[in-house]
């Protein structure tokens, strides 16, 4: 299958212009996407191909983009709107908790939402404590929402088409240390389905979970295990909400051992969980050591290059964490 | 649109079916039959009435918690709103959703709603949607002043007007957001006022005068379909009975409500019709017969219709 390579960015450009071609429902909104190209720039080059109808700039109003998202998803359209940072998407909170999520449910199956909302959560930009967050535990804990998080340019591509289809209103995080980060595509269309993890890398020593960027550290933090001889499976569930259980599940089975690593603070995270849908499981027995969460603190995020990085998990922590596990 | 003796006399009925409507949840509700909350629309029938008869079946409207009366204006079915408040099974939500959610999307009700102001911004939605398909169709927003001070009111209005969207606004001023009067909460007297700040036209209108309100919408409706985009509508009028279940009413005298109730906008458009010969005794009553059946049978209908099933209990999370 031939492939190309690009980035997470260019991965998620991609997924929109061929969501737009493919079904004229589909528009995107947002605060400074159109001629800006949105402020990480996944939108950039949209709004000469597609004009301004289709690629609309909003006024500095979170609570109509994700209200308006809903309305019109209600009436007909499938639009994908863009939250700037994922710590606004508090501001639109109503209509995403009290309505978006709620509508199909309340209104008797009767009615649907087919939107998407994208938003850039995480740290690493010395952006501070509220342009950092990463808040999808919060999301996930809403029954109506679906939320995605995609660690690749591959994930991006094929979860952003699904999400843009499916008919429910869903939360696709992306992270802003992802954005350039390179990788193979198909050059052909693909999807990659809602619900279903990955397996990363294949190992038997003890299975990793990892969210988001946390894969990319994994990944590099198994390279420098495996030239210790330590073998570590790692998982990305892609999607939170409908989450792959099963797959960590057979996992755990098969390795005896689990890890789960994500940048969102501890308490409360959607690590916990994952820990207790293992708990409750036939995996249980199988453990040879109790289930670690290693996750961000419980904290703001710092702005001190060297706070902010102490504050979430790095390749070391995790190298650190593994050993432990297994040693 | 002109109408003509026949429309009159439709809006008259439509009128007193949501009075009739409301006093029998008022009852229901007394009784504990309703179980859970309810915000009776009694007083402020001829906003919802005058408004919908302006607009076509295709049309939109987006409805607040009070929002029997824009449910039966648009054109509801009785016995399923009646089931929905019983939380039946044949109820227009299944049962899910109660007196604040009641919605039919595929006749153009998005839905009563629970947040004030939470229906505003989904109104600038369907608005997108007519825009973006040409349909030359029209959204009615309807919420109450406390509304008019969500942070969303101002998101959404500014939304609407820098793009043209084709959505009446109207606020239903009934002085009360459940204590709070609207000299309480506004600086200004006039709270259509408000519209000029977002360069969109703003008109006050007596909410008790059926046809007053008809014709500003109209105005307003041929307005947005022409693509000239939003207006502000605000109608002053009052709620008759408490907030919902239970309100002590500490807020106001019972004279203000007693003058409130000489200005009634049922017996008012009553007199208005008999006086030019559009109505007469017998054809009134025959009215006032018809409506008290059809409440009936909507309560029949719901009485006998099944609660949902347990089985339902986790159905429609996600849609398919
Ligand atoms: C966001 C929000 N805050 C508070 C409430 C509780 N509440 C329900 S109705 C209401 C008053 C609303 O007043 P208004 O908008 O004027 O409508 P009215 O009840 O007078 O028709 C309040 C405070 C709510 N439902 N939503």
């Amino acid at each position: 299958m031939p492939t190309v390579e690009l980035t997470y960015r260019e991965a998620l450009r991609r997924a929109l212009r061929e969501e737009m071609v493919r079904d004229e429902n589909v528009y995107m909104m947002g605060e400074d996407i159109a001629i800006y190209g949105g402020a990480f720039g996944v939108s950039l080059g949209l709004l000469e191909e597609f004009g301004q109808e289709r690629i609309k700039d909003t006024p500095l109003s979170e609570s109509v983009i994700v209200g308006a998202a809903l309305g019109s998803a209600l009436t007909g359209m499938r639009p994908v709107a863009e939250i700037m940072f994922m710590d606004f998407i508090t501001i639109g909170m109503d209509q995403l908790i009290n309505q978006a999520a709620k509508i199909h449910y309340m209104y008797g199956g009767k009615a649907c939402v087919p939107m998407v909302l994208r938003t850039p959560g995480g740290s690493g930009t010395g952006a501070a404590a509220q342009h950092s967050q990463s808040l999808e535990g919060l999301l996930c804990h809403i029954p109506g929402l679906k939320v995605v998080m995609p660690s690749s340019p591959y994930d991006a591509l094929g979860l952003l088409k699904s999400s843009i289809r499916d008919n429910n209103p869903v939360v696709f995080v992306e992270h802003k240390l992802l954005y350039s980060q390179k990788g193979l595509v198909p050059e052909k269309e693909y999807l990659v389905p809602l619900g279903k993890s990955e397996v990363k890398r294949e190992g038997t020593d003890l299975t990793l979970v990892a969210l988001s960027v946390m894969v990319v550290r994994a990944l590099k933090a198994a390279d420098k295990l495996a030239q210790e001889g330590i073998s570590v499976e790692i998982i990305d569930p892609r999607t939170l909400v409908p989450l792959d259980s099963e797959a960590i599940i057979n996992s755990v089975k098969k390795t005896h051992r689990l890890l789960i690593v994500h940048e969102a603070c501890k308490r409360g995270g959607f690590g916990a969980e994952i820990l207790s849908q293992i708990e409750e499981s036939d995996a249980f027995d199988y453990l040879d050591v109790p289930i670690r969460r290693l996750a961000g603190s419980d904290i703001p995020i710092p702005y001190s290059p060297g706070l902010e990085k102490g504050a979430v998990p790095q390749e070391d922590d995790i190298v650190e964490a593994v050993r432990e596990l297994v040693g | 649109m002109i109408l003509d003796k026949n429309d009159l006399v439709q809006i008259y009925k439509q009128m007193l079916t949501i009075r009739r409507f409301e006093e029998k949840v008022a009852e229901f509700l007394a009784q504990g039959t309703i179980h859970g909350t309810g915000h009776l629309y009694i007083g402020e029938e001829a906003i919802a009435v005058g408004a919908c008869r302006a607009i076509k079946d295709e049309d939109y409207i987006t409805s607040t918690h009070r929002g029997h009366g824009h449910c039966i204006a648009k054109g509801a079915d009785l016995n399923k709103m009646m089931s929905e408040l019983l939380g039946k099974e044949t109820g227009y939500c299944r049962g899910k959703g109660g007196s604040m959610h009641i919605a039919d999307v595929e006749t153009g009700n998005l839905g009563a709603n629970g947040v004030v102001g939470g229906g505003i911004p989904i109104a600038c939605g369907a608005g997108i949607t007519i825009k973006m398909k040409k349909l030359k169709r029209v959204v009615l927003c309807f919420f109450g002043d406390g509304a008019v001070n969500q942070g969303v009111f101002h998101e959404s209005l500014n939304l609407a007007s820098v793009w043209d969207l084709p959505v009446v606004f109207i606020c239903e001023n009934n002085l009360y957001a459940m204590s709070t009067a609207t000299k309480i909460a506004f600086k200004i007297k006039d709270l259509s006022l408000r519209a000029a700040s977002y360069g969109m036209p703003g008109v006050k209108v007596d909410g008790n005068d059926v046809l007053k309100i008809y014709e500003e919408v109209i105005k307003a409706a041929s307005r947005a379909r022409d693509g000239r985009g939003s207006t502000f509508i605000v109608c002053d009028s009052y709620r008759w009975k408490g907030h919902s279940r239970s309100d002590a009413e500490r807020y106001r005298t019972k004279k203000e409500v007693m003058e409130w109730k000489k200005r009634c906008p049922i017996e008012r458009f009553k007199k208005y019709l008999l006086d030019r010969g559009y109505l007469n005794r017998e054809v009134a009553e025959q009215i006032e017969g018809e409506v008290n059946l059809s409440i009936q049978e909507a309560v029949d209908f719901a009485q006998k219709s099944p609660f949902p099933s347990l089985k339902t209990l986790e159905q429609d999370v996600y849609a398919s």
